[in-house]
């Protein structure tokens, strides 16, 4: 018994501690080292801090230039697909059209109305410089669901920050380098925005899952919620301007709600395609001055 | 002469092999999420990294793999020496076992392996959760964990090919 516990205490001591061939630091030593990085790091030390951003830029452009060939296998998928399904795509966006263009004319007197009448309650907020900047990569990773973007605090960019792909939010910015950026998508597990759903304006919070679609939590009238109802940002918060497009609620005849909460889980359809992010705008909202 | 340094240089290309594999997967996250494949993620890193460790320990410095999980930490969000961390365990538990196998079996390792990667992936989706209050999902990890696993047995059959056939180096364990 003796015996067999010194051959496990010597295997360990010499995995640990014993410095290989070409090895020139041992195991234990280089573990040590991580955790202190690990410790200082979550204590916001200046030094690491310094390191962590050194490294992110590196690392980042470093990213962009490897992750290349996978990328064109990745454009060159999703063309292949796009052209398989072009046809019923496009007799579908024709029909789409005609009912668009008859709504658009509407939502133009619309909007100025909105804009007058929210100038009078003092709650119109303005943009600020939006600043475009190019996906570096993005990392579906089961961790997070991020995209790196090549534009930092040299091009005005704060944390916070909101990107949007056209018109359609896609997330905000988490992380801020010199020269490159981190941006969280909707779709991370982290990610949660306040949101109004139309028709019947419920209030409710928007989650990601991880995957390429989101959850509807914390709502207190479930029963409102229809399929292929419109999520929009709510404002609530300050963070995000009130009426931004982001989804819809996934045509799911399984939205049954009991006792005031849904059965199953309320899945949202992001409108912007994550994977596919190539140019983002980003920029953030301000109140506007009285005149 | 030329042809000679030529060689030289070709092998020692060669030798390096894991090290840049290392790293391409470090900054490139494989992670075939175009395909759309709903239950399929691997971490490439773990396999290369416990093999090199266990069968080839003078291929990958200690040093590069912590270097390696730094760059991961980065690429992929995490806080900074946390992926670290994971491999250098992961590289004590491929040293360990070198160090009390007589008769080496690609079962055996495949068993060690499994359970390795069920402690650093425990460990670090305690840390990410309860520390540093990441949300993670469980059965995303578990998934990664089984195809990881179930890739050990393929990749270390290539890994084997390249260093007998390609390298030219001989099994150490």
């Amino acid at each position: 018994m003796e015996t067999s516990r010194d051959d496990f205490v010597i295997a360990i001591r010499s995995a640990f501690l014993k410095k290989g061939t070409q090895q020139r630091f041992s195991l234990l030593g280089l573990i040590f080292f991580s955790i202190i990085f690990l410790i200082l790091g979550s204590l916001n030390f200046k030094v690491i801090n310094y390191v962590k951003l050194s490294i992110n830029e590196i690392v980042y452009r470093s990213s962009f230039i490897v992750s290349g060939p996978e990328n064109f296998i990745k454009e060159n998928y999703i063309v292949v697909k796009n052209h398989i399904n072009l046809y019923k795509e496009n007799e579908k966006n024709k029909s789409e059209l005609d009912n668009l263009r008859g709504k658009d004319l509407l939502n133009e007197f619309i909007i100025s109305e909105n804009r007058r009448l929210k100038n009078i309650v003092d709650d119109y907020l303005v943009k600020s410089d939006a600043v475009f900047a190019k996906v570096l990569s993005d990392k579906g990773s089961p961790f997070l669901k991020s995209i790196i973007i090549n534009k930092g605090s040299k091009h005005g960019l704060n944390l916070g920050m909101i990107a949007m792909d056209e018109e359609y939010l896609v997330g905000k910015v988490v992380e801020v380098n010199y020269l490159s950026s981190r941006v969280l998508l909707l779709s991370d597990l982290n990610s949660k925005i306040p949101v109004i759903i139309e028709p019947n304006e419920v209030f409710s919070i928007l989650s990601g899952t991880g995957k390429n679609y989101g959850v509807i939590q914390y709502s207190k009238k479930y029963e409102d919620i229809k399929s292929e109802s419109i999520i929009y940002t709510s404002g609530a918060g300050s963070l995000f301007k009130a009426g931004m497009p982001v989804g819809k609620i996934i045509k799911n005849e399984f939205n049954e709600v009991k006792d005031g909460l849904p059965l199953n889980k309320i899945k949202v359809e992001f409108y912007s395609d994550f994977s596919q992010l190539r140019f983002v705008e980003i920029f953030s909202f301000t109140k506007k001055e009285a005149e | 002469m030329t042809e000679l340094t030529n060689k030289k240089f070709f092998k020692k290309l060669l030798s390096q092999i894991p090290l840049i594999l290392l790293f391409i997967s470090v900054l490139n996250n494989h992670d075939f999420n175009y395909l759309g494949l709903k239950f399929f993620s691997f971490n490439f890193s773990y396999i290369l990294i416990f093999y090199y460790s266990l069968k080839r320990s003078e291929s990958l410095g200690y040093i590069y793999i912590f270097i390696a999980g730094l760059f991961n930490d980065v690429v992929i969000g995490t806080p900074i020496g946390l992926t670290s961390l994971m491999y250098l365990i992961l590289c004590g538990a491929a040293a360990y076992l070198r160090n009390i196998t007589l008769r080496p079996s690609l079962f055996k390792d495949c068993i060690f392996f499994l359970i390795t990667i069920l402690i650093i992936n425990s460990l670090l989706f305690i840390s990410l959760n309860f520390i540093f209050n990441y949300e993670l999902n469980y059965f995303d990890q578990i998934i990664n964990v089984i195809y990881t696993f179930l890739l050990y047995f393929l990749f270390s059959n290539l890994f084997d090919f390249f260093e007998n056939y390609l390298v030219g180096r001989a099994n150490v364990r």
